[in-house]
């Protein structure tokens, strides 16, 4: 299945397996030819297949990052293990700039793994991850520099890392500590990739819109730069804020109500809108600094609701399941 | 047990070495990990009784390591005999003893009919002590932050450590410790570099510990990897010609996150140049943690250093391309700051001040600009900050300007410019520079790089075309922060310095938020030393208390606006009864007393405070009344930061309180030049008998009652000589301290050191006809009140 330009790496290999493993492909060095986006895609689709991973799809809904994704938000809680790992468009109104500016996007992909209980290599799998997308740990200098994350409005925490590749951030490595308020036990292991500046790094180019979509040679200009014109146009000037702040509302009433009636996902969705309007208000800049808070702390609130919901429906199955475990 | 060696005292020891093995620490923590090691393993031996000699502590960013040399293996034996009743004694005495000891009658030995109990001790293996001190290190460990992981992270309780700890080595000698925690097992095998290095090694002792990592590309001692990369930083930029700016911080940062450190040089395009150094320094320091380089003439070069974690089979060149991509991206941005901020006059940038609160209860940004711009114009209407230095004053008060100011012995760096600059035009420029000092707060580069504060608005307000003058105060006027930093001396920036830290200690005096023992959330310990360093060093003659007075009442104006906003009656009816104009002549009694008598004139008013929040009401009450004694409060902590400060400089802190003692004296230039003359004088001859004679006389003078009066007798020699001795120092004291000739006023106290220990040989104070006794007391007192006119002789110590 897989394209034929895919470096040659055995993914059922040594590679990623152990942090020992990881100078052995040294001597079979990656590809020549860079990966596509999409091939990107792909590979590290077959990699983390390879590992055990479920290979899932977007989630059907805007959101800000990857970590929304129910997959690994509500997936996080709980005693079970679960291992995913998908594509999510991230949506940042605040970060468009009509296509004009090469690195930044009010829509771009993150590649998202998540690993529960993490496991006792985590770091020597991510690192095989790179190496079967063309980076060789021996010619390019791979770092894991302190970098602790933080989600106000999921009610989330972890410690981690910001990886970096010649001094560039190519990924954010967290163990979640916290999810929607409440401990996370077991630990999960979360990797997001910014796809975009990885495929930038792999592809040598300067501006997002010069990267190969494909192989062929479709650039990524071609798919998605009237997308960014125009959606930074709406998004900064047309978004009518009353129709944004009455959706805010309505998604916090029937996040409410979807508590009520015990269906917490449903719940979560809500909050995943909520979150998003406050954001393109955000962007339209109708919300003072003082505002802020108070809106991220309603956020905040709904998530922590939804979670709280989640484990609630669960409780029951998963002490059964897991004796001694408590939420 | 190969290693294992006889100690000095015959005692078998041997090296232990323990490896904890983890993800990547963080950087910054390897230093305070190291030490707590090191603290806790002593802990742990000192609890078990085993003798620890030299300890070496080593971090890379995936172990700490701990090597304790001569580790005796057992701990000693220890008989221990306490003494217990006699045989013969009651059978309540043996069974108390018995109790107390916790041992049976047929436990005890008895000796020359006495009971003891003997406890032996056997000495324990150093081994056992080790394999339960290791995971109780672990254990006891306290990183800033620390993390739970994997499959044990099930239970709430499980391990915790800085990153997910994966791996114990701990050999006592040759042998394995063996012990277990967490889930993790110590063993003799460790781990190689990342990428240089695959597959286990193996251990044997401490002494091959190091040599065997640094075979597998890793360098355990972090000292060396620091010389390594300062020493190759270095030799990067001097192969390209170029000289490095040291930078110890980086040096540890880099060191911390690198096992096998190698410095490369890269180049940045030069066009960056245009953009200010200290952004460029900035960026590549704070962000990406390299060095940057200056050329030959001290500029900044279009060059940097980064360190790189491996050695990379080619040489390097792609990891210098890759980061000089990522440099490029952050100094466009960078630039892009440096161009959009430019675009907006800093008076615009300064209205969205009004968005950002300074204190919930000082009010906005805004507000406080307003009252810093109405006090540096004040500062320099008064009189107070001159547009021209004063070269003769500052000659006369050389002594003072020794008083511990960094820059007190440079050049001031008043310019030309200044010589032909009027009061008014001065007023202009700091009031002008005031309200634009905190505008690039807002702006796109200091959001970015809070650091920079202060120094953007500087390069902004010249690009903009503002005098140099202003733009200096703009760019300076956080300054000096801290003990070491340049202090200010130009007149505009003195204006807005002095006028933005009076203010901040002001306003959080006025609202009782003062620093209290190790709490000082608002550095108001260092404002103060700020203001002293500024007035000390630019010479400023100031009265204090005025000045204080003033920033309250500002304070006070902007707060009470605030509350009743839009009621314009009420404003005007404030503005009616506001009487406190303070001048700088108004001492602080005077302005408690009217700040009073304000709010009892509002008290009349009750009925109009109705329609305010209770907020408002409480303040309106309660405030005045406060603020009037805060200017007292704020003179009492500025002397107690001089003495501070002037501590270091060595001028005593008793005679530092011997002339504020004497009262209503808050210029600080002109106090510290007599504290200066005071100390020169009480450690010569004169002085010391001086104060003994002072102290004498003071001594009788509390003990006795006495009412003063005049002499109806033939004065003794002596009493004569003394009177004639006050009648001259008396009035040369008291014109050489108006003259503020503090040298001449102690040299006029000299002239009654021998009258006063003549008179104290010869004249009975205590004579038995009340008469002469009162007047030789009433003279006592005459002299006693002399010497107080240069300084309160009874605060000095010795």
């Amino acid at each position: 299945m897989l394209p034929i330009d895919l470096p040659q790496v055995d993914l059922n290999g040594p590679i990623g397996q152990s942090a020992r493993a990881m100078a052995q492909p040294a001597s079979t060095a990656p590809a020549a030819a860079p990966l596509s986006v999409q091939d990107m895609i792909l590979t590290l689709h077959a990699y983390w297949s390879a590992k055990g991973c479920l290979i899932l799809q977007p989630y059907d809904m805007r959101m800000g990052a990857g970590t929304f994704h129910p997959a690994t938000t509500l997936r996080a809680l709980g005693p079970q293990s679960w291992n995913a790992a998908y594509v999510q468009p991230s949506r940042r109104p605040t970060d468009g700039r009509y296509g004009e500016n090469p690195n930044r996007l009010q829509h771009y992909y993150q590649y998202q793994v998540i690993m529960k209980p993490s496991p006792a290599d985590f770091q020597a799998l991510y690192l095989g991850s790179l190496f079967a997308i063309g980076i060789d740990p021996l010619l390019h200098d791979i770092r894991f520099v302190e970098d602790d994350w933080e989600s106000p409005t999921l009610g989330a925490w972890g410690l981690g890392w910001e990886v970096w590749c010649d001094g560039m951030e190519v990924s954010q490595f967290t163990y979640f500590q916290q999810m929607g308020g409440f401990d996370c036990k077991p630990v999960s292991g979360e990797l997001t990739y910014g796809l975009e500046r990885l495929a930038m790094y792999i592809q040598g180019v300067d501006n997002v819109y010069d990267l190969k979509f494909n192989a062929a040679g479709v650039s990524y200009g071609e798919v998605f730069l009237e997308n960014e014109k125009q959606m930074s146009k709406w998004n900064f000037e047309v978004a009518d804020t009353d129709t944004l702040f009455e959706g805010f509302r309505r998604a916090e009433a029937e996040c409410h109500k979807a508590l009520e009636a015990k269906v917490p996902i449903a719940a979560y969705e809500q909050a995943i809108e909520a979150s998003h309007l406050f954001n393109l208000l955000q962007a339209r800049g109708v919300i003072s600094v003082q505002e802020r808070a108070s809106y991220m702390g309603r956020v905040r609130d709904l998530a922590r609701g939804s979670c709280e919901g989640y484990i609630e429906r669960f409780r029951p199955e998963w002490e059964a399941q897991f004796p001694g475990w408590t939420a | 047990m190969g290693s294992t060696v006889p100690g000095v005292d015959g005692m078998s020891t041997a090296d232990f070495l323990l490896e904890l093995r983890s993800e990547e620490i963080p950087a910054r923590m390897q230093a305070g990990a190291r030490a707590d090691l090191e603290k806790l393993f002593r802990r742990e031996m000192q609890a078990a009784g085993l003798a620890v000699g030299d300890v070496t502590v080593w971090s890379t960013p995936r172990r700490l390591t701990l090597i304790a040399k001569a580790l005796p293996l057992a701990t000693e034996a220890v008989h221990e005999e306490t003494k217990g009743p006699r045989t013969s004694a009651p059978e309540q005495a043996l069974e108390g003893f018995l109790r107390k000891t916790g041992l049976a009658k047929d436990q005890l030995t008895e000796r020359d009919g006495v009971w003891f109990a003997v406890v032996e001790k056997p000495g324990r293996a150093a081994a056992d002590v080790l394999a339960a001190a290791i995971p109780a290190i672990i254990r006891a460990f306290l990183w800033p932050k620390s993390q739970r992981w994997g499959a044990a992270s099930h239970q709430p309780d499980s391990l915790r450590w800085v990153r997910p700890l994966s791996g114990i080595v701990a050999l006592l000698g040759d042998d394995l410790i063996d012990c277990e925690i967490g889930g993790i097992r110590s063993g003799t095998v460790t781990l190689g570099h990342r990428f240089h290095h695959h597959g286990d090694i193996t251990i044997g002792n401490a002494a091959d510990y190091a040599m065997k990592l640094r075979a597998a590309h890793v360098i355990v001692d972090h000292a060396e990897r620091e010389a390594l990369v300062r020493e190759g930083a270095q030799k990067a930029a001097d192969d390209a010609g170029l000289v490095l700016v040291e930078d110890e911080g980086l040096v540890i940062e880099n060191a911390g996150l690198t096992e096998w450190p190698v410095p490369l040089l890269g180049r940045f395009d030069e066009a960056f140049l245009e953009v200010p150094p200290e952004v460029i320094q900035l960026t590549a320091r704070v962000n990406q943690k390299y060095f940057i380089c200056r050329d030959a003439a001290g500029k900044l070069a279009n060059a940097f250093v980064c360190t790189a974690n491996i050695a990379a089979n080619d040489g390097g060149a792609v990891i210098v391309a890759g980061n000089r991509k990522v440099l490029a991206a952050r100094l466009s941005d960078a630039r892009f700051f440096w161009e959009q901020d430019r675009k907006t006059p800093l008076s615009v940038h300064a209205e969205k001040l009004a968005r950002i609160t300074f204190h919930e209860k000082l009010g906005t940004l805004a507000d406080k600009v307003e009252r810093v711009a109405k006090l540096a114009r004040w500062l320099v209407e008064e009189g107070i900050v001159m547009p021209d230095p004063r070269h003769s004053d500052a000659s006369n008060l050389r002594h003072s300007r020794e008083g511990g100011n960094p820059a007190s012995d440079a050049a001031p760096d008043w310019t030309p410019a200044f010589a032909g600059v009027t009061k008014e035009e001065l007023a202009e420029q700091a009031e002008l520079a005031a309200r634009l000092c905190k505008a690039d707060l807002v702006t796109e580069m200091v959001g970015e790089f809070p650091e920079l504060q202060g120094l953007m608005g500087g390069y902004y307000a010249r690009a903009e075309g503002l005098p140099d003058a202003v733009a200096d105060a703009i760019r300076d006027h956080y300054k000096p922060v801290g003990q070491g930093d340049d202090v200010p001396t130009a007149p505009v920036t003195v204006a807005v310095a002095l006028a933005d830290k009076l203010d901040t200690l002001a306003g959080f005096f006025a609202i009782d938020e003062r620093p209290t023992g190790s709490k000082d959330p608002f550095a108001l310990r260092r404002s103060a030393l700020g203001v002293i360093q500024i007035l000390l060093a630019a010479q400023v003659r100031c009265n204090l208390v005025p000045a204080f007075s003033n920033a309250i009442a500002s304070v006070f104006r902007s707060v009470l606006e605030r509350a009743v906003a839009g009621d314009q009656n009420f404003a005007i009816y404030i503005e009616k009864i506001w009487k406190v104009q303070p001048h700088p002549s108004l001492p602080a009694t005077e302005f408690a007393a009217r700040m009073e008598h304000f709010a009892a004139e509002l008290g009349d008013f009750e009925i109009m405070l109705e329609p305010y929040s209770e907020l408002a009401l409480e303040f309106l009450r309660s405030a005045p009344v406060v603020m009037g004694k805060t200017p007292d409060l704020l003179l009492g902590f500025f002397a107690d930061r001089l003495k501070v400060q002037q501590r270091e400089a060595g001028v005593r802190h008793d005679l530092i309180d011997a002339v504020f003692a004497l009262g209503g004296e808050d210029d600080l230039v002109r106090l510290l030049a007599r504290v200066q003359a005071l100390q020169a004088f009480v450690t010569t001859e004169d002085g010391v008998n001086l104060h003994a004679g002072y102290k004498r006389a003071a001594n009788i003078l509390k003990k006795e009652e006495y009412t003063p009066a005049e002499a109806d007798y033939a004065r003794e020699p002596a009493e004569a000589a003394l009177i004639a001795a006050l009648d001259a120092a008396e009035p040369r004291a008291e014109a050489a301290v108006a003259a503020e000739d503090f040298t001449a006023a102690m040299a006029a106290l000299a002239i009654l050191r021998a009258p006063i220990d003549t008179f104290f040989e010869s004249v009975t104070v205590n004579d038995a006809d009340p008469a002469k006794r009162a007047a030789r007391l009433g003279l006592l007192d005459r002299f006693r009140a002399a010497v107080h006119k240069v300084a309160d002789f009874s605060r000095i110590e010795g």
